[in-house]
């Protein structure tokens, strides 16, 4: 039984890198960037989410004297702090990465500014609010459903389900709408794109419009599981969901999700069979090896170099 | 004469800076400053061999410290210090003068050792694909270090001041100052020989083209080899520097924030330029200094000047070039080799 209850905490971890590794994939798709900040727009989507559930409920952030109901709450808190997120992701996108894209920068330094942009999100939010750590109100009563042995809440169930969900319309988004036609012709070629007449900057916000709002996603489904928010919760986590689209092979959907299951069920495998202490080392050996026997990732294609 | 002013130039400032800090002059609190300035310029002209020079994106430096830092550590404190696992010390402090610079060259070759991690795969992999294996690497060694018992795991590893001690014990100048200092003038001249010399060309040769590089007859997979084991164990010294001038260490203080300042170093000072990876690493030690009067928004300030560096400035502070490039009027007062 055991088993079960550790192949469902699995799903749940690998759930979580999985949104976040989305978000990577479909900015590295199309602009061929590792957008560092993403583990901390992550961060701040949980953050969001937290002001916007307080506001709502009156127990803190803007006192507008609501007390609303906890279930209307969350059916508002999400679409919120998804739009909230995604707003914080395009600013970055029109701030950071668009005046060097005009520029013609080299695509290196756009990679240091979203590394720095990361830095300012994190120490930004603990400069502002300080250390102290934020809990999440509960907006869901936990329900426990014991099935013979295995305890399954629904958050859990929540959790795996809108990973599976996402996954699954951001594939049909990408591969089957006139948008995603387009996001695949910028990564294929960034200055033929503009000549057929296909806006390349809206492309490029609608991506990041769908990865930050899925990292917002991410971070109140977090945010209800683990309700203890902090400025640096998004680090590691933003750093594991990178390498785990890495190893799914980066800048495919299917690969972003295989990646984060992969990492979730190799975390949890390992817990359960050695000490916790040992989860980093032998979750990023095996990545590291995965790397070293198909250096593209799983569903990477090789790219051509030529002369 | 002209052949030699600049050796002397440079070595009478060490020795100024050696007087200076042995006289009371420069208090605890800027020698120290002084030194971690000579252990950010080892890094960040070693990591610019493999950022700068070569064009790969290894942000991954902080964990070849770490090997550097804990292997000298553990020689060090084995030789010269009572400790509580590994007993009471070997060799009589008179010895440290040899034993710890043997320490240090250990510590560089495990860390150089180390580098083969990333070495091996770079024959295949290019681009942000390496740039994951040495973020890996860099997790890898933290958290094999984080459970080894034998040096105090997450509680982090002491005793390395004594070797210190042994040593002013025996004639008292600032020691660890005179190492840090002759270490960074070391790297920076090893390195510059390295990239000017024959052989060392090749690594520019991989950057601007891998394939035409490989049919002009460089061989790619022992020049990367090469790069990044010279890279890792430079590294892994001013590791072991750290080390000892600290006298404590633990796992955190390597992890993913001390590679990204380094990496921020290098590309603050100009890929490829060692003065300017060295002037970058000096003003940015020093900028850390200046702004810890802002607490916690020094690490907002810091980023966003980089941003800004990034959208103006985007090649660095020297760009391309070197300090000599700049001033070419002064060469007929010295030759630099």
């Amino acid at each position: 039984m055991e088993i079960f209850q550790n192949i469902l905490n699995a799903l749940q971890f690998g759930s979580f890198y999985a949104l976040i590794a989305l978000g990577y994939t479909l900015v590295y798709g199309v602009l061929r960037l590792i957008n560092f900040a993403h583990g901390d727009i992550f961060m701040v989507g949980a953050y969001l989410a937290y002001f916007v559930a307080v506001t709502l409920l009156g127990i803190g952030g803007l006192n507008l004297g609501l007390h609303v109901d906890p279930a209307l709450a969350l059916a508002i808190t999400v679409p919120a702090t998804m739009i909230l997120t995604a707003l914080v992701g395009v600013t970055l996108e029109r701030t950071a990465y668009r005046p060097l894209r005009r520029k013609g920068a080299d695509r290196l330094y756009v990679v240091i500014t979203a590394l720095m942009a990361g830095l300012v999100l994190e120490n930004g939010n603990l400069a502002l609010l300080g250390a102290s750590r934020k809990r999440f109100p509960d907006l869901i009563d936990k329900v426990i459903w014991n099935l013979g042995g295995v305890s399954v809440t629904n958050l859990k169930v929540v959790v795996i389900v809108a990973a599976i969900a996402v996954f699954l319309m951001l594939q049909f988004i990408v591969t089957r709408t006139k948008i995603g036609m387009a996001m695949r012709g910028i990564s294929y070629d960034k200055f033929a794109i503009p000549l057929m007449g296909i806006p390349l900057d809206t492309i490029i916000v609608v991506t990041f419009v769908l990865g930050s709002a899925m990292a917002g996603l991410a971070g109140i489904l977090f945010a209800m599981s683990y309700p203890i928010l902090e400025p640096y919760m998004g680090a590691l986590i933003g750093w594991k969901a990178f390498i785990a689209a890495v190893v799914g092979g980066i800048g495919d959907i299917r690969g972003a999700i295989v990646g984060g299951f992969m990492l979730g069920f190799i975390e949890i495998g390992v817990v359960a069979v050695f000490p916790s202490t040992l989860r980093d080392l032998f979750a990023f050996s095996v990545l590291l090896i995965i790397l070293w026997l198909r250096p593209t990732g799983i569903y990477g294609v090789a790219q051509t170099t030529k002369i | 004469m002209q052949k030699h002013t600049f050796t002397i130039g440079l070595f009478a400032l060490i020795a100024l800076i050696v007087a200076l800090s042995q006289l009371n002059i420069l208090d605890q609190y800027y020698t120290s400053v002084i030194m971690f300035m000579g252990v950010n310029v080892m890094l960040a002209s070693s990591l610019n061999l493999v950022n700068g020079y070569m064009g790969e994106f290894s942000c991954g430096h902080g964990g070849f410290m770490c090997v550097g830092a804990y292997v000298s550590s553990l020689c060090t404190v084995l030789m010269f210090s009572k400790n509580q696992i590994l007993g009471a010390p070997l060799l009589p402090p008179q010895l440290a003068f040899i034993g710890f610079p043997i320490a240090l060259m250990v510590g560089a070759g495990a860390a150089a050792v180390a580098g083969l991690v990333v070495a091996i795969p770079s024959f295949k992999t290019r681009g942000d694909y390496l740039a994951i294996i040495t973020l890996a690497a860099n997790y890898i060694i933290i958290s094999a270090i984080n459970n080894m018992e034998i040096v105090g795991g997450p509680r982090g590893f002491m005793g390395m001041s004594a070797t210190d001690r042994a040593m002013s014990g025996v004639i008292d100048l600032p020691w660890m100052l005179i190492f840090v200092l002759l270490g960074s003038v070391f790297t920076v001249w090893l390195l510059r020989r390295f990239v000017t010399s024959t052989l060392g060309k090749g690594v520019p040769a991989i950057c601007q083209d891998e394939i035409a590089a490989e049919i002009m007859s460089v061989d790619t997979n022992r020049m990367k080899l090469i790069a990044f084991m010279l890279s890792s164990g430079l590294a892994g010294l001013a590791g072991g520097l750290y080390a000892h001038v600290l006298g404590y260490v633990n796992p955190q203080s390597f992890d993913i924030m001390r590679s990204t300042e380094v990496m921020v170093m290098v590309y603050l000072g100009g890929m490829g330029s060692l003065s300017g990876a060295a002037i970058a690493a000096v003003s940015y030690t020093v900028l850390m200094e200046a702004l810890r009067f802002l607490d916690v928004w020094k690490w907002v300030v810091i980023p966003l000047l980089l941003i800004l560096l990034m959208q103006f400035r985007p090649e660095g502070i020297m760009g391309n070039k070197e300090l000599s490039d700049l001033f070419p009027k002064l060469r007929k007062y010295y030759s630099f080799k």
